[in-house]
């Protein structure tokens, strides 16, 4: 039988546990991923105990709390705390979501949290996006449009054609959706996963784009967009509830009838 | 400093931060053919221009109401409390018609009237003929108007290849021996290197610093690094004592719940289930201008008739609108009630509480961008190579008090604006003068002593007693003894730095580092916004002062600038308020009482 071995730092080791000295008996023990690329360690979990009668109630106020207060060398991103600017993104609970709209009392027992999957680490909780991103600009995600409109006018939109685009242009690039597709971890260096083809699909539906064409031949290939198996994850996880299988069916859609 | 590996850029124009000003700036730059870097400590679409909701202000008359830039000029003014400059304010509501509607033809996906038009929402302190009845001229993506504008605002600086370096926190400005800028220098977060930007123009896009407060509607990002790096090249800074309170932050939470909710027909209630804002905006109401609402709750509040079990909030009530209406035109706030209070909006009230939301005070500029400080007698001598817009700018559009849509508008024309100056003043091309060797080593100093920083006071500790002490003491009312206690308080808070600690040592995404660095820059923003607070002695717009209830044009109608040295030490002085207008086009507005 063939040996193999798992990559290097794939194995996650118990790491420290920081116990809380309290009366409280409102407690919760928080179990997260710690890697840093400035010695040659494997990732480990360290876990810390809060009183939650002294947190807000967001995973994310629990992380803020940590650094805070107890270890302030824990790395993740975070911004606008509401939802938003998608940076707060990582793998909670076993799901992908943002931290900051995801709530400590749906959460039974210990709270463990990794970074986003299949993404390289930077540290502890921050993923690399950036091959994520250049997916996003790949698909030329901006308004392409042959006829300009008259100077100093607005293009016209009814309000049906304006709602078609409803439920693609919110996204907020928090990439939760494609590291939760099985798809886009064995082959998310050519298949472009959900969040950008959502933003694909966004301009295709925007009655003030032209280039639709154009757009389906660069996605009619076998990988950037036929790799997507309606395994619907991305739907599962959004944080925002919306529906990227959905975009992506249509995409399909559009590509079948112009054959 | 050999420690540190600089890699050195040259461009044109260095642009400071990406939110929507600086996306705008950088996409007028390059668009021109500037060879521009857009440095920012966040990923573009992070940005805090992302939250903005309701809004963006332009005089489009899509709704058929006759409404002019005219009107919207004289309601910035009024709004400002007569301390906004009339030449900036004239250029800016003008500006407004072409810039919004470029930014439909960037493709911001615009809500839509049945016309096909882009759909506008009536809004705080925006009225029609001068006052006379609310006119509708926010233009909205449903309630999430920012997210729209940054993310197409994005799109446009990929389509023109713009050259961005995402998460790099910039340390200090590049200034040479004329006191002219040069560029900046910047760390990047990713891996611990320094960078040195030369630019002909350093552009400050930079945004507020709203978390120099406890409970504020800003990202944790707002930390105002602009600024403060302004206060250390030796530049004052405009109008600080002047924070907004938005009217409706989630009780607790902090978040924010959009003007534009009541734009279309929300409404407050005390614990008395009355509609209290009709006693004191007998015309505009729900929809008077955000320092009049927020007075309101408060002396509601205190006056005993707040809500809840200690009756320190006020409810907002949506429930009387129609669910389709909710779900196509505030579908956002829909969703962020439920999550940070548990409110069904079609079925309850929402709890909510004046909270901190705005910077009208930063970089004194003109309107075409340009920084300006006070030398001898002229007042608007331009700091060669030095730019600021957005929150970070005190143009001054806002005066005493923004009125709301008017953040996203100003943004958006002064980026443009400072796009079209840098390609009138800026050489393409054109070579760089040798720096001393001293510049760049001074700010490393600084750096490497927050790396190695072994205190035992944690970033943490000292930021939320800074918090506090202006909560308090810089809050929506304010008194000569509070705030003569609150100075007092940041200057212990601030001498309290000396003694932090950092844990991380590490070169690599230190956000330890980083919080130090921002926590710095925050608190030289606190002693300039406390101290500009208790020299200015009357009540305008959100300065309200419980001594001094009345507005003193005769003594107080300028902008109060203020300097901070090395030491610590304020020193203060003023600039004349611009009450000429920009053209004939319209009349400068008289000072006049000011009644919603």
């Amino acid at each position: 039988m063939a040996e193999f071995a798992l990559p290097k730092h794939s194995k996650v080791v118990k790491g420290i546990d920081y116990p809380l000295d309290t009366d409280s008996t409102n407690t919760r023990k928080v179990n997260v991923y710690r890697w840093s690329p400035d010695d040659d360690e494997n990732p480990r979990l360290d876990s810390y105990t809060i009183d939650l009668d002294k947190c807000g109630p967001m995973v994310l106020d629990a992380l803020i709390k940590i650094k805070q207060e107890i270890d302030s060398s824990l790395t993740f991103r975070r911004s606008c705390r509401e939802g938003i600017c998608g940076s707060c993104s990582m793998n909670i609970d076993g799901t992908n979501t943002l931290a900051c709209l995801k709530s400590i009392e749906d959460i039974e027992g210990e709270i463990n949290i990794y970074p986003l999957p299949h993404m390289e680490v930077v540290k502890d909780l921050v993923p690399d996006l950036s091959k994520a991103y250049e997916q996003l600009t790949s698909i030329k995600p901006w308004l392409q449009s042959n006829s300009n409109p008259e100077e100093g006018k607005s293009r016209k939109q009814t309000p049906n054609q304006r709602e078609k685009i409803d439920g693609l242009w919110e996204c907020v690039l928090c990439f939760s959706c494609s590291t939760s597709c099985p798809s886009y971890w064995w082959n998310g260096d050519k298949y472009l996963g959900p969040a950008v083809l959502l933003q694909a699909y966004r301009w295709i539906a925007d009655s003030r784009d032209e280039n639709t064409n154009e757009r389906l031949d660069d996605l009619e290939d076998s990988f950037k967009l036929y790799r997507c198996h309606t395994i619907m994850n991305c739907t599962k996880t959004c944080p925002k509830g919306l529906n990227p299988a959905k975009a992506i069916g249509e995409i399909k859609k559009l590509q079948l009838e112009r054959k | 400093m050999s420690e540190y590996e600089i890699i050195d850029h040259e461009h044109d124009v260095v642009v400071v931060g990406a939110g929507g000003a600086g996306l705008r700036a950088t996409l007028g730059m390059v668009s021109g053919g500037l060879k521009t870097a857009c440095i920012t400590k966040v990923f573009p679409t992070r940005s805090h221009t992302v939250a903005a909701q309701g809004g963006i202000g332009a005089a489009l008359n899509n709704m058929g109401e006759n409404d002019s830039w005219q009107f919207h000029m004289y309601d910035t003014i009024k709004g400002s409390d007569w301390l906004g400059d009339q030449d900036a304010i004239e250029y800016m509501c003008k500006e407004a018609i072409p810039s919004v509607t470029e930014l439909e033809n960037f493709g911001v996906p615009f809500s839509r009237t049945d016309d096909g038009e882009v759909y506008q929402r009536p809004f705080g302190g925006h009225t029609l003929d001068y006052g006379k009845k609310m006119a509708r001229r926010a233009c909205a993506a449903a309630d999430r108007t920012g997210h729209a504008i940054l993310h197409t605002l994005y799109q446009q600086c990929l389509k023109h290849q713009a050259e961005f370096f995402v998460e790099y926190i910039a340390l200090d400005l590049l200034m040479d021996d004329n006191g002219s800028c040069v560029g900046v220098l910047a760390l990047c977060m990713e891996d611990g290197k320094i960078h040195r930007f030369r630019g002909h123009q350093t552009v400050l896009a930079t945004g507020g610093y709203g978390r120099v407060y406890f409970s504020c509607t800003s990202a944790h990002t707002c930390t105002g690094d602009g600024n403060a790096m302004v206060l250390r090249a030796g530049l004052p800074l405009q109008d600080m004592e002047f924070v907004q309170f938005h009217p409706t932050g989630v009780y607790g939470a902090g978040v924010l719940i959009t003007e534009g909710s009541r734009g279309e027909g929300g409404y407050l209630t005390n614990s008395e289930g009355e509609r209290f804002m009709e006693r004191y905006a007998p015309t505009a109401k729900d929809l008077a201008s955000r320092d009049v609402v927020s007075r309101s709750m408060t002396i509601e509040i205190n006056e005993g008739r707040g809500v809840g079990p200690n009756k320190d909030h006020i409810f907002m009530h949506l429930e009387h609108i129609d669910p389709a209406t909710l779900h196509m035109r505030l579908p956002g706030i829909s969703e962020t009630a439920k999550i940070f209070c548990g409110v069904d909006v079609t079925k309850e009230p929402i709890p909510v509480l004046p909270t901190v939301h705005y910077n009208m005070g930063g970089i004194p500029t003109n309107y075409h961008g340009e920084v300006v400080t006070r030398k001898g007698n002229d007042q608007n001598a331009v700091v060669s190579g030095l730019m600021a817009i957005g929150e970070a700018a005190c143009v001054s559009v806002h005066g005493a008090n923004r009125l709301g849509t008017n953040s996203l508008l100003d943004i958006v024309v002064f980026g443009r604006a400072a796009a079209q100056r840098a390609l009138k003043t800026v050489q393409k091309g054109s070579s760089h003068a040798p720096l001393s060797k001293s510049v760049t080593d001074k700010i490393l100093a600084r750096l490497d002593k927050m790396r190695h920083a072994n205190g035992d006071v944690s970033v943490g500790e000292i930021r939320n007693s800074m918090q506090n002490a202006m909560q308090k003491h810089a809050a929506v009312f304010r008194s000569n003894s509070s705030m003569s206690e609150g100075v007092k308080k940041v200057d212990t808070i601030a001498s309290s730095l000396d003694g932090v600690g950092i844990k991380d040592r590490s070169m690599i995404f230190n956000t330890d580092l980083v919080e130090a660095l921002e926590l710095e820059n925050l608190m030289q923003q606190a002693i300039v916004t406390i101290k500009s607070a208790e020299q200015r002695k009357e009540s305008r717009g959100a300065h309200s002062h419980e001594d001094f209830p009345e507005r003193d044009d005769k003594e107080w109608m300028k902008h109060t600038i203020m300097w901070l040295n090395n030491k610590m030490q304020t020193k203060v002085d003023y600039r004349d308020v611009h009450l000429n207008t920009l053209t004939n086009e319209v009349a400068s507005v008289p000072p006049a009482a000011r009644v919603y």
